[in-house]
């Protein structure tokens, strides 16, 4: 089990009343690409937050690259490289571009031992970041003056100067055209042959089939298939759940 | 030791009565705060206002306070309604509600303060209704009149909006305003006007509820400051959008407060409800009977 | 400006305001001074927690309150030299800024701001009950003298003040440009995501309530010496909560300059309607601009300048 990344076991999370999420277990190996599908209110984003740090899981355990995160707060296991993108873009609204993206570098790449960054080392990580998701140009512009896909670039531009292990990408695809998708596809595959792992959470299927090795199905706050993406989609209970009861 | 369990007795007692007014006087916060989001913490200035115009009125024609309060709650429900207003265009719909939505609410409250100040000076004032000064003896319960018929029309306050919240469209609507604006949307109904007539009826009860508290004590402008702790917890304590919920922790903060008040002097109020403030947002945010 | 370049200007500014103060010896002009400049430091104060982190602290009154306190207290145990007696003031206001921030910074900023006013009436209520420091008849003070520099005492005083607004404004300028001030706006812009691209925001957040809530102590400090006189009415005058947060956000809060503006502007608005009209109309001033910039003009004079001068070159 050394190579596991990410292992988590019997993940439970309800909301008063309500369970989001019931004995969820997922393994994930390092550089694998996970696709995690599922239904409107299935549970992705609720599953994302209880990784991240930013809702406590009620039940269950994750432990990502050997360490338990149990306790652990969101801005902890960020340090540690698990990095995730959100589903509406959350920029810095009074700071520049560049400075949307210096913030994690300042915080988390600074804050790991032994990898103190100089402040010119930080502007040229800056630059070099920007100029992978194409948006070098509007360095000093501010988050409101930027088109949709430009907020969703943004999102994952910031995830990655965390210099992440595992990044996981909340539906950064929504609502966007053929070609915007196929840029944000090619930015996640390109982070991928740098040794990131990816969980993708998607609604866009042809984006999912075409990047994962490994989906996800989570229906009504439970996982009901994992394995070979072409398998699960023949799943007749993922059929169901897709085409409706 | 028959003569302090006495005592005890008449601080619970009179904690109960006084609990039941803050309850009156919470019960617009339960609206704005609890179902709105809006931080309103301008709501005892609008409190205090409606003691003075009571003052004012009973004063000069004699009138009933609770009457005056009654005739000027369709004012007071209009000044809610305008402050919605500007509120909604100012800073809700900009989406920049926490600092900025504050700072209004605050600036209306020191407004509304100094205004009071200027016109009426720093002197308390005070009203004289006929049942003021007559207190009913039930063996070792005394129960003032000036405490108990303020409960009284408390109660049938509360009962009154839980009644309306729950059985007219209107009331369902603001509850359902509360829980899912898209939902709202759907049904054709214009969330901006439900809130609105929601804010405006939070307002209206603050005016009500001054006129309740100037017959339990006499009011001098800057009293609202001290309502501010004891809304707040009691609406963090009783559950936001909890009836109830709210009315018990008013009570409990009500008997507390007064036997602290019996046993070690009246000063000591704001620290009461102070301290149930922190201690219910250090250990259960989410109150007693929790949403 | 560049760093050393501001802190000669700073030092400049500074010999400037004080050579006038004693070209005019005008006793008015120190006392009047002394207030603004007090202000300058309270709105730099709260422009830390406020404009720069985006929580909202009605408690002014308080933190500037006990550190006057604790200059009366030290007042009457051993007399120490007002320098000192800042450093007291600052350390105490601050220890409360820590513990108010780590009891209610986990939950939502208007949490914060609320407990921030109850705990200001409560403090008032403490103080008043408080007989080692006069209770609610309040505690005389008698200045020294001799100023250890100048040799008038308010002189010296109004020095002292000018010295501690310097240095707020240099801390906050110094923050404003470091990796704690870019933690303070991502913080201020959403909490969440910061706390998701690893900002430490609780950690953050308490040092912002801890900075801000000691300046204000310091600030807080030699007023005793000033008037002679504390109660607690005076010293937890909630006009110092209002002007604590209208002087930021009328001047602008996102910057350094903005309470400096702020100060200056509506604490000399405030001491001509004091002077010709009266006291009390004066607050309502303040109030009414207050509600009055925070809807029309959220961004301050500093904002409304930025965008008449055209597009920010930041």
């Amino acid at each position: 089990m050394a190579d596991m990344l990410l292992e988590v076991e019997g993940l439970g999370k309800h909301f008063g009343g309500f369970t989001a999420l019931e004995g969820i277990g997922l393994a994930v190996r390092a550089g694998e690409r996970v696709g995690l599908i599922g239904p409107n209110g299935s549970g992705k984003s609720t599953l994302v937050n209880c990784l991240c740090g930013t809702l406590r899981n009620d039940s269950g355990r994750v432990q990502f690259d050997g360490r338990a995160m149990d306790g652990l707060s969101a801005h902890e296991r960020t340090r540690l490289g698990m990095a995730r993108s959100f589903q509406l873009p959350r920029p810095f609204g009074s700071l520049s571009v560049a400075e949307n993206i210096r913030i994690p570098l300042l915080y988390t790449v600074n804050a790991r031992a032994g990898t103190h960054l100089t402040p010119a080392a930080l502007d040229a990580r800056c630059h070099e970041l920007l100029q992978l998701v194409g948006l070098a140009e509007k360095a000093h512009r501010r988050p409101r003056d930027l088109t949709q896909v430009e907020m969703r670039k943004i999102e994952l531009a910031r995830a990655m100067a965390a210099e992440p292990k595992l990044l996981i990408a909340d539906e950064a695809m929504a609502g966007l055209s053929h070609s915007e998708i196929d840029d944000i596809l090619a930015l996640l595959f390109k982070l991928n042959e740098r040794g990131i792992t990816v969980i993708l959470i998607e609604h866009i299927m042809r984006a999912v089939m075409k990047f994962s090795t490994r989906l996800v199905v989570l229906v009504a706050g439970r996982k009901i298939a994992d394995g070979d993406p072409q398998a699960v989609m023949r799943n007749p209970e993922v059929e169901r759940a897709y085409l409706g009861e | 030791m028959a003569v302090s369990l006495d005592l005890l007795l008449s601080a619970v007692v009179a904690g109960i009565l006084l609990g039941g007014f803050y309850a009156a006087v919470t019960v617009g916060v339960s609206i704005s705060f609890g179902m709105l989001d809006i931080v309103n913490i301008a709501h005892p200035a609008f409190i205090i206002l409606g003691s003075y115009i009571a003052y004012i009125v009973n004063t000069r024609f004699g009138i009933d306070p609770i009457l005056v309060s009654l005739i000027v709650a369709p004012a007071f429900y209009a000044l809610g309604a305008a402050v919605y207003q500007i509120y909604h265009l100012a800073f809700e719909r900009r989406g920049d509600e926490s600092l900025r939505g504050l700072a209004f609410f605050f600036g209306l409250l020191f407004i509304t303060e100094v205004a009071l100040i200027l016109m009426f000076g720093v002197d308390y004032r005070f009203v004289d209704a006929t049942y003021v000064g007559t207190t009913l003896h039930y063996g070792p319960i005394d129960l003032p009149l000036r405490m108990l018929v303020p409960f009284v029309c408390s109660i049938a306050l509360l009962i009154g909006l839980q009644l309306f919240l729950s059985r007219t469209f209107i009331g369902r609507a603001i509850m359902a305003v509360s829980q899912d604006r898209l939902a709202l949307q759907l049904m054709s109904a214009d969330p901006t006007r439900i809130k609105r007539i929601a804010f405006g009826l939070s307002i209206a009860t603050a005016g009500v509820a001054g006129a309740f508290l100037i017959i339990i004590q006499p009011v001098e402008p800057s009293v609202g400051r001290d309502y501010i702790g004891r809304v707040f917890a009691i609406c963090v304590m009783g559950g936001l959008g909890s009836f109830p919920g709210m009315l018990t922790a008013a009570m409990l903060l009500g008997i507390v407060e007064s036997v602290t008040a019996t046993f070690y002097g009246p000063s000591w109020s704001p620290a009461v409800a102070f301290g149930f403030l922190l201690l219910t947002l250090a250990f259960r945010p989410s109150g007693i009977m929790g949403r | 400006m560049r760093t050393a370049t501001f802190w000669i200007v700073a030092l400049l500014v500074g010999a400037v305001v004080f050579g006038l103060s004693l070209l005019v010896k005008n006793q008015y002009y120190f006392f009047a001074g002394y207030v603004v400049l007090q202000y300058v430091v309270l709105a730099t104060a709260w422009n830390i927690l406020g404009g720069y982190t985006g929580y909202v602290n009605f408690g002014t009154g308080a933190f500037f309150a006990l550190g006057a306190y604790s200059t009366v207290v030290f007042y009457k145990l051993l007399p120490l030299p007002v320098p000192v007696l800042i450093l007291i003031g600052g350390v105490v206001s601050g220890v409360i800024g820590l513990g108010m921030g780590y009891l209610t910074l986990r939950l939502r900023g208007a949490f914060f701001s609320i407990a921030t006013l109850a705990m200001a009436v409560v403090l008032q209520t403490l103080i008043t009950n408080w007989e080692y420091v006069g209770g609610s008849r309040g505690a005389y003070i008698i200045r020294p003298q001799k100023a250890p520099i100048l040799g008038d005492y308010i002189e010296y005083l109004f020095l002292v003040m000018l010295v501690l607004a310097v240095v707020a404004v240099g801390i906050a300028r110094t923050i404003e440009r470091s990796r704690l001030g870019y933690g303070f706006a991502a913080i201020r812009d959403d909490e969440l995501a910061a706390e998701a691209a690893g900002v430490p925001t609780l950690r953050l957040k308490l040092v912002a309530t801890t900075l801000s809530g000691a300046l204000m102590g310091m600030a807080g400090a030699p007023l005793p010496y000033y008037v002679t006189y504390l109660d607690p009415g005076s010293g937890f005058n909630f006009a110092y909560a209002v002007n604590s947060i209208a002087m930021p956000l009328i001047g602008g809060m996102t910057s350094w300059i903005g309470p400096i503006i702020g100060a200056v502007f509506l604490g000399t608005i405030q001491q001509l309607v004091t002077v010709t009209i009266s006291s009390a109309l004066n607050l309502l001033v303040v109030g009414v601009l207050l509600v009055a910039f925070v809807i029309i003009a959220p961004n301050g004079i500093l904002g409304l300048a930025q965008s008449w001068l055209g597009p920010r070159r930041r």
